[in-house]
């Protein structure tokens, strides 16, 4: 031992402070800073979603309208992806090796160690080949999804389609959707999206380094399972949809059919319709440009958002109207020299007809304008001590009640209201309120500034049948496991025309189609006594367009309807025969008018000409593609505003 | 020591305290490298092929080594260190022309196959050169010239690791200083002097090297006015005053043309310059997650997620503390803690009961190195000092590193198990 010995102490005693150096940091560490067991959980814990089936769509009688279908996403995680054959995936995935290079890079600039998708949607067939092959694939994997899909391919725009969501979605659902979900965008998916779309689940998984995943998390007891969207049955009768669509083919219009006890609908056509299958899958985005820059407008819900002057049929409606007003009853007679005269001579409506005294019944069924301009005067002028404007608004909230002019809250987004202008309206173009029947008579035979959609049209038809009520017209009939109708389509809606002024109208329009020279005599049916009438809803903008509306059996109906074909000229023709058929159809199973007529109807093809169909100028898209504002273009009713000169008939 | 044949074992009083730790140390070392290496999926239950299954014969390998170090002769280990030492100086040549690429460094043999790092056993050459010529000089007063043939002898092998990009292994050698310390060669001034060399090159690069000089003037200014009557105090604060200013001013130029540019990112990740827990930052990031997750009690054996799903890099060799801290919490870093520190008093109270200086010094030597790696490596896990690749002896997975210090240690206790005899 030499001098140097109590050295030792100052070397222990270091030894002994970096010791009690490192246990402070960890003290630190382990006992004072807790954020690191936070760190720690987020490394490894990755929340996965777990998808639920969107509802499935059935219609009245449980056939499926929409159910899902498996596709495949291919995700890729860039670091992980070693020396593999790129030609034979391109090959199998269907791209070319650019876009593989593109899909590469967009996928390592989302992260290098995080799985992104590489190719959305692959359907089953080609996964099927692709499985076989995927183990040469490191780094590629395979998650599940399921698609809408359309069996047959019907009811597009009643149906509508999901899309990918976007910022605004997500922003308005306060986080409830994430970047990569689907949302209804239009049709029944976007009206009754918060249904459909079920819970989705949640799986807490633990991951590796890289990001693959090495089991459950707590024996999955944060985890939550996915709940599948509730399953809604329609009101449409598929095989009556699939009939209307084929007889509707090559032709611009609707049909538009309601089963008055219930305010069910049973067809909604809207053509030219497209196959809702073009908006699924991987030429989605294509599909959806094509359809939008058709020039026929393909997206645009007819039944709901064209707007038509309604003509014959607010003949019913105004005839309802002044005998509940007691200004006409069933005897009241009129004389028609052949057209009416107003405005003290100055103005004269033409008729169709030379009728001489006519009175109600056949005033309906030969559908003479005198008869209702006569009528309209007697409503707007001659109510006792009444100014006109007060006379007019009275009439005005007698036709508001027949669902004119006001949106009948069917389940669907983007309904149009219609048009019927206020008293105020007339007012300040008259400039002031001295204006009288004569400065607006064309509203008398439902023509000028009035506009109306198939489905209004259809519903009048369903308020005759039920001889004066209806339920609002919609097309969800029961919604999930419990069969729940919303309670709105259950409520009785009174038109407010007692049931006893009905039987002259409905006696009128019975003999229109079943007395011999009726307009609809070519299309009446066997058996069955169809109420109903053509019409012609006046087009400024070139041939008008056929209409024929109607309901069935007069006794008990069981379908009401209406069938709008644009541009077809005389309703006859066209619209009659579609009608018939349909009713036929419906109520026996069964069609006997005329082969040569059916085949007729069928091979037509009255798609305009012209390079810029007439068939709506403005097409009213719920939803326009990312690019576009998202703004809702407000339609306008371009079909009423075709004469200004309306009140100067000659 | 109750019982006289064992203490006859071996020839002499062996210290079962110490070889008790060292088994302990293994035992807790392989588990350990069990839960590193554990992959929850294929939790098979023993494999050769795996880190622990190798580890294992590593450690029954280490105890046959660590028995024959205590039959060798002792006399043995003191007359083969020249030839040891140069055996291993010229291995350490060897690698430089045939080693393997491992991890930035080129400092492995390949034999057959098994690989040899020189480095490993350059250490034991080292202590027992340095102990061997030491004591030849210790009946002498210490002198400059038996100083400088003493770093030699310790700076050989530091400039052959260094060529080899090792620098962790390099650095090991510096921890020697204690040896001199002990012996005399370097007075306690000087160790302070070191101390605050080591901090003045930290603070200038936290700090602007301009405040520092600035705290220093300052501080030198209060020595003067306190010692203001004697004239030698006032001239001695004044030349350290110069010296450390020009050390500081020479702190950046140093740091920024002498070291490489990885030593540059690991010291700054650690001094907080670089926030980066992706990049360079990504493994002093994970491991301090690993070792704060852990908390008081720890997750449970094989319950770690960072150190299961591989977060933590290197986690069964130089991050095997990691698994400690989250696995076994702060109780269980204490524990591992406090048996190391035990180990190295006990090997410094095991050095000063040596009747030879040859022995004493061998054992310093042990302590240091010992001393060295255990600060370092847990020190890096934490975040005090820059990440060094050097393995927690004992601990760590790899066969050369448990065998080197197992003969390390074992010397030690043959030397101190014929303590009484003459060597």
């Amino acid at each position: 031992m030499n001098g140097l010995f109590e050295r030792k102490y100052i070397i222990q005693g270091i030894f002994i402070a970096i010791a009690v150096i490192i246990s402070a940091r960890l003290f630190y560490l382990q006992l004072i800073d807790k954020s690191y067991l936070l760190s720690a959980n987020n490394n490894v814990l990755r929340k996965m979603v777990i998808y639920p089936a969107r509802g499935v769509i059935l219609d009245r009688h449980g056939e499926v309208l929409v159910q899902n279908e498996p596709v495949y996403d291919l995700l890729v995680t860039p670091r992980e992806v070693k020396e593999i054959d790129t030609a034979l995936l391109c090959e199998l995935v269907g791209i070319d090796h650019e876009g593989f290079v593109r899909r590469m890079n967009s996928a390592r600039s989302y992260s290098p160690y995080k799985a992104s998708q590489f190719e959305k949607q692959i359907p089953a067939t080609a996964y099927a080949k692709l499985q076989e092959h995927l183990y040469k694939f490191r780094g590629f994997y395979v998650q599940n999804r399921t698609v809408r899909s359309y069996p047959d391919s019907v009811a597009p725009q009643f149906l509508g389609y999901i899309q990918e969501v976007n910022d605004r979605d997500i922003e308005r659902s306060n986080g409830f959707y994430r970047p990569g979900d689907y949302i209804g965008a239009s049709g029944v998916e976007s009206a009754y999206e918060d249904l459909l779309r079920g819970q989705r689940g949640v799986k807490n998984v633990m991951v590796d380094v890289f990001n693959r995943p090495q089991g459950v998390f707590a024996e999955g007891r944060y985890d939550t399972l996915a709940v599948a969207g509730d399953g809604l049955v329609s009101s449409l009768d598929k095989e009556l949809q699939i009939l209307a669509e084929k007889l509707m083919k090559n032709k611009i219009g609707s049909v538009v059919a309601i089963e008055p006890a219930t305010g069910e609908i049973l067809t909604f056509v809207s053509s030219p319709g497209y196959d809702p299958n073009m908006m699924v899958g991987r030429e989605r985005g294509n599909n959806y440009m094509k359809l939008l820059h058709d020039p026929y407008k393909p997206m645009f819900i007819r039944p709901t958002q064209a707007q038509y002057p309604p003509g014959s049929v607010f003949k019913v409606v105004a005839a309802l109207i002044a005998q509940q007003a007691g200004t006409i009853n069933a005897q009241t007679v009129f004389n028609c020299p052949g057209g009416y005269r107003y405005g003290g001579g100055r103005g004269f409506m033409r008729c169709t007809h030379v009728d001489g005294s006519i009175p109600l019944i056949p005033a309906i069924q030969r559908s003479c304008n005198t008869y209702f301009g006569y009528t309209y005067a007697r409503m707007i002028d001659h109510r006792s001590g009444m100014p006109s404007a007060k006379a007019y608004e009275l009439w005005r909230e007698a036709v508001m009640k027949f669902g004119i002019g006001q949106s009948l809250g069917i389940d669907l987004p983007g309904e149009k209201s219609g048009l019927l202008p206020t008293a105020d309206f007339y007012t300040k173009r008259y400039g002031n309120a001295k204006w009288g029947s004569g400065f607006n008579i064309s509203l008398s035979i439902g023509q000028g500034e009035m506009g109306i959609t198939p489905l209004q049209m259809a519903n009048i038809m369903a308020i005759v049948a039920n001889r004066g009520f209806y339920y609002r017209p919609h097309l969800i009939k029961a919604i999930g496991e419990q069969q729940i109708t919303k309670p709105e389509f259950t409520e009785k809606i009174s038109a407010g025309v007692d049931a006893a002024y009905y039987e002259p109208v409905i006696e009128g329009l019975s003999r229109a189609v079943n007395v011999p020279g009726g307009t609809g005599y070519s299309v009446r049916i066997a058996g069955i006594e169809m109420c109903g009438k053509t019409g012609t809803a006046q087009n400024p903008h070139g041939e008008n367009h056929a209409v024929f509306f109607a309901f069935a059996p007069r006794e008990n109906p069981k379908i009401a309807i209406a069938v709008f074909v644009e541009n077809a000229g005389y309703g006859g023709t066209w619209a009659g025969p579609i009608a018939s058929m349909l009713i036929e159809k419906y109520l026996k199973d069964t069609i006997t008018l005329p082969k040569y007529i059916q085949d007729r109807i069928y091979n037509a093809d009255l798609l305009p000409k012209p390079k810029t169909p007439k068939a709506a100028e403005t097409v009213a898209v719920n939803r326009p593609p990312e690019a576009t504002p998202k703004s809702e273009p407000e339609e306008e009713a371009v079909y009423v505003h075709h004469s200004l000169l309306s009140a100067r008939h000659e | 020591m109750s019982n006289p044949h064992r203490q006859r074992l071996f020839g002499g009083d062996v210290d079962w305290f110490t070889i008790l730790i060292w088994f302990v140390l293994c035992v807790i070392g392989w588990f350990n490298i069990h839960a590193a290496v554990y992959d929850p999926e294929h939790p098979s239950l023993f494999s050769m092929s795996t880190n622990y299954g190798k580890q294992s014969i590593y450690i029954f390998s280490a105890i046959i080594i660590a028995v024959a170090m205590l039959i060798v002769d002792a006399k043995f280990y003191s007359s083969i260190a020249p030839v040891l030492y140069a055996l291993t100086v010229l291995l350490l040549i060897v690698v430089l022309l045939v080693g393997r690429n491992v991890g930035g460094n080129q400092s492995w043999i390949p034999l057959g196959g098994f690989r040899l790092q020189p480095s490993e056993f350059a250490k034991l050459a080292t202590c027992l050169l340095l102990a061997r010529y030491l004591s030849a000089q210790s009946n002498k007063t210490p002198n400059l010239k038996s100083l400088f043939i003493g770093v030699a002898i310790a700076l050989l092998p530091v400039v052959l690791v260094l060529l080899q990009r090792d620098t962790g292994s390099a650095l090991v050698f510096f921890s020697l200083v204690f040896v001199f310390y002990r012996e005399g060669y370097i007075s306690s001034q000087w160790l302070l002097i070191g101390a605050t060399c080591i901090l003045l090159f930290v603070l200038t690069l936290v700090f602007n090297q301009w405040a520092v000089i600035l705290v220093l003037a300052a501080v030198c200014g209060i020595g003067v006015y306190l010692s203001r009557k004697k004239r030698k105090a006032i001239t001695g604060l004044v030349f350290l005053f110069a010296c450390a200013t020009v050390y500081v001013l020479s702190v950046e130029f140093v740091y920024e043309n002498v070291l490489q540019s990885h030593h540059r990112n690991r010291i700054d990740v650690v001094l907080g310059k670089i926030d980066d827990p992706r990049g360079e930052g990504y493994n002093l990031h994970q491991s301090i997650i690993a070792i704060g997750s852990g908390q008081f009690w720890g997750k449970g054996y094989l319950q770690g997620t960072q150190t299961k799903y591989n977060f933590v890099p290197e986690q069964s060799t130089d991050f095997i503390f990691c698994t400690v801290g989250e696995e076994w919490g702060f109780v269980g870093s204490m524990v591992v803690i406090g048996i190391y520190l035990t180990l190295l008093l006990r090997i410094v109270n095991i050095a000063e009961r040596q009747r030879t200086a040859f022995a004493r010094i061998y054992a310093y030597g042990v302590a240091c190195i010992l001393f060295f790696h255990f600060a370092i490596n847990i020190g890096m896990t934490i975040g005090i000092v820059p990440i060094i690749g050097i393995p927690l002896p004992f601990v760590s997975y790899g066969g050369s590193s448990l065998w080197s210090f197992t003969i390390l240690l074992f010397i030690m206790l043959k030397f101190d198990a014929n303590r009484k005899g003459i060597v």
